[in-house]
């Protein structure tokens, strides 16, 4: 601006980085300037349906790649940050990439890529012009933002900017059943992000900064009072409404079965983690002596979430409801690690519940995804999503059903795939934290999922097709159906990819258990999280 | 002043919360509307309401001379303005939509995504 021609002697170097950013600062902003880029060309391309493939995959594959790249830097360099402007912390808005967002973000952009190739096959194109993946990539750019950002309220603004992108999504096609869902699912989330706004307000009037690192260095040394316990319970309604925590599960069941099956996949693997990535960021590095009183509270909803998604699994006939209730479960699952995350430095499996909820987190974004995907072909093949209906699938599709079979053991959590695992951390750590009863409910509702999934399998790919008629044929529960079909080596390649993913996590878990306890104590303990941002003289 | 702002916030969240609590769509809209201008208002609380000067540095000074308003919230609301701003008009078409399509204005007879009479899955092998 003009003023500071006229008042050049004014010294800004307290409030002002020296220099200009190097061009490798700019790697944790850019998940989400590629994410805007590619969104906002499409949109320019609206009409020209036949190119959003060619520039939507690329550009999934280049965001995939970006993060693997910016994952690589902060696992061998530590958290990297990039302050917008060139302020310093903590007058600048804050983007800053550690270990657990970052994994989260890599993990984030495998899947979306997976179901952009997907959508290729199973979004029409009057869908495309409406602008499909306008707001996938809208989306995406939210999810992005919200795994790499270091500043509080600019959480907040991603949550609104990825809601967006999924209420485009959520309607796109305007079915009966997808307005009624659409109804429930945008008011309650509108609900839950306007309390994390009001916490937000009340976290700036208590600290006076928005800056996540300075507000951890700030509460580190700050007495236990009664207004930090609001704040805490405030993040922990708010995250846990946007994380489908039991009792604020009910939009979730709700809504995610109304969409096509590639929007659902991309809800049910990235927009409940997102949650659960906040609550993890909020309570457990921003106000982590709160949440050792409410950790007994955490752990009856970890416990009631887990048991309210495993039984309602059970009672469902139609499989994407079915799987609805299993992401439910899995999410019970990862706040088992939150209520426990373990303490530093006990030997050498320190934050070993922290650590496995990541994993699960991550786990549990891969295969919900996949499983989703999945019942979109198993859907299509039968002719129906209804149990009842279903029937000899795995002769259509030998290879398919294989793929659907791994996926339904690693949700349940069966060896050697990669549910197994984080489940045995989680439930050691609900042993060291002096909760047995946390991880019986683990096991529990995991033998409850494997009936669940077992009973999938069972009647949809391993019995032959039942002759009777559709016993109750109500057109608005087929009307899923039209539209075209995801068939062929298309729509199985990215359903391959995500098995292969959960695979490798399965039988070498080392790199990725090793990565997570990295990422947990990274948080648990944000000393380099501040050095970061602070650089080295804070 | 912080005393009757806050008053005036707890108002605004129980009659939003209260608006919530309907099961009529339109008034659930008017709830969020309620509620939005409630937490904005909370946030301009929250940030201290000491002065009505503005934070203009004067010329040839660095720094504030005496106690003005916190900008710093004020930018806050202005963005969740926005974005509260954006949300209704999405839900008002959603609702208006819904309407049209569903028939109804109540959230207890929208069961086409949840059909009551779903009975049980298969228990048998």
């Amino acid at each position: 601006m003009a003023v500071s021609d006229t008042h050049a002697a004014i010294d800004a170097s307290a409030a002002q980085l020296p220099g200009a950013l190097a061009a490798a600062d700019y790697l944790p902003i850019l998940p989400v300037v590629i994410c805007f880029l590619a969104g906002a060309v499409m949109l320019i391309l609206r009409k020209r349906t036949a190119w959003h493939g060619w520039i939507a995959i690329p550009a999934l594959c280049l965001l995939t790649l970006t993060d693997l790249l910016l994952l690589r830097r902060v696992a061998g360099e530590g958290p990297q940050t990039m302050m917008m402007g060139g302020w310093r912390a903590p007058f600048g808005i804050a983007f800053t990439a550690d270990l657990a967002g970052t994994l989260f973000a890599t993990v984030g952009a495998m899947v979306a890529l997976a179901c952009g190739l997907f959508a290729l096959v199973s979004i029409s194109a009057e869908e495309r012009r409406y602008g499909f993946f306008p707001f996938l990539f809208l989306m995406m750019g939210g999810v992005s933002g919200a795994f790499l950002t270091g500043d509080i309220f600019n959480l907040y603004v991603w949550f609104e900017v990825l809601l967006i992108g999924s209420f485009g999504l959520l309607i796109l096609g305007s079915r009966h059943q997808q307005l009624d869902g659409a109804i429930k699912y945008c008011f309650l989330n509108l609900v839950g992000t306007t309390l994390f706004l009001i916490a937000t307000g009340y976290l700036y009037g208590w600290f006076g900064t928005l800056n996540m690192a300075d507000i951890a260095r700030k509460a580190a040394d700050q007495p236990a009072g009664g207004g930090l316990y609001t704040i805490a319970a405030l993040y922990l309604v708010a995250f846990g409404m946007k994380a489908a925590g039991f009792p604020l599960n009910a939009w979730l069941p709700a809504s995610y079965h109304t969409p096509r099956f590639v929007v659902s996949a991309l809800f049910a693997g990235l927009l409940t983690k997102v949650g659960v990535y906040a609550l993890i960021r909020v309570l457990l590095m921003l106000l982590a002596p709160q949440q050792q009183d409410l950790a007994f509270i955490l752990a009856w909803v970890a416990g009631l979430t887990m048991m309210v998604g495993a039984l309602g699994a059970l009672a469902q006939t139609d499989l994407r409801r079915l799987l609805n209730y299993v992401v439910i479960s899995g999410i019970g699952t990862i706040f088992v690690g939150i209520a426990a995350p373990g303490a530093l430095g006990a030997g050498g499996d320190g934050a070993v519940g922290l650590s496995g909820a990541l994993f699960y987190a991550l786990h549990s974004i891969v295969v919900m995804t996949g499983l989703y995907l999945a019942a979109g072909v198993a859907t299509d093949r039968a002719g129906s999503s209804s149990l009842h209906d279903m029937g000899g699938l795995w002769r259509g599709h030998v290879g398919f059903a294989a793929m659907m079979l791994v996926l339904l053991f690693a949700v349940s959590g069966l060896p050697p795939f990669s549910g197994f695992w984080p489940k045995l951390m989680l439930v050691r750590a609900s042993f060291a934290a002096g909760m047995p009863w946390l991880g019986a409910a683990v096991l529990a509702s995991g033998f409850l999922v494997t009936i669940a999934s077992a009973r999938v399998f069972a009647l949809a790919f391993w019995r032959s097709k039942p002759e009777h008629e559709a016993m109750v044929v109500e057109p608005a529960r087929y009307e899923h159906l039209d539209g075209p079909k995801p068939r062929g080596a298309d729509a199985m390649l990215p359903i391959l990819g995500l098995v292969c993913l959960v695979l490798a996590a399965g039988l070498w878990p080392q790199w990725l258990a090793g990565l997570t306890r990295t990422a947990a104590a990274g948080i648990l303990d944000p000393g380099a999280y501040l050095h970061s941002v602070f650089g080295a003289a804070p | 002043m912080e005393a009757a702002l806050s008053l005036v916030v707890a108002i605004l969240f129980s009659v939003a919360i209260y608006m919530l609590l309907s099961k009529h769509i339109i008034r659930m809209l008017l709830g969020t509307v309620l509620l939005g201008n409630g937490v904005n208002l909370l946030i301009f609380t929250a940030g201290r309401v000491p002065a009505i000067t503005p934070p203009i540095i004067p010329d040839g000074a660095d720094h504030l001379e005496a106690v003005t308003a916190n900008p710093l919230p004020q930018a806050l609301i202005l963005t969740a303005i926005v974005i509260s701003f954006s949300f209704f008009a999405f839900l008002l078409v959603l609702a208006y939509r819904a309407y049209q399509d569903l028939g109804t204005d109540d959230s207890d007879e929208m069961r086409v995504a949840e059909p009551e009479e779903q009975g049980l899955p298969p228990l048998g092998y």
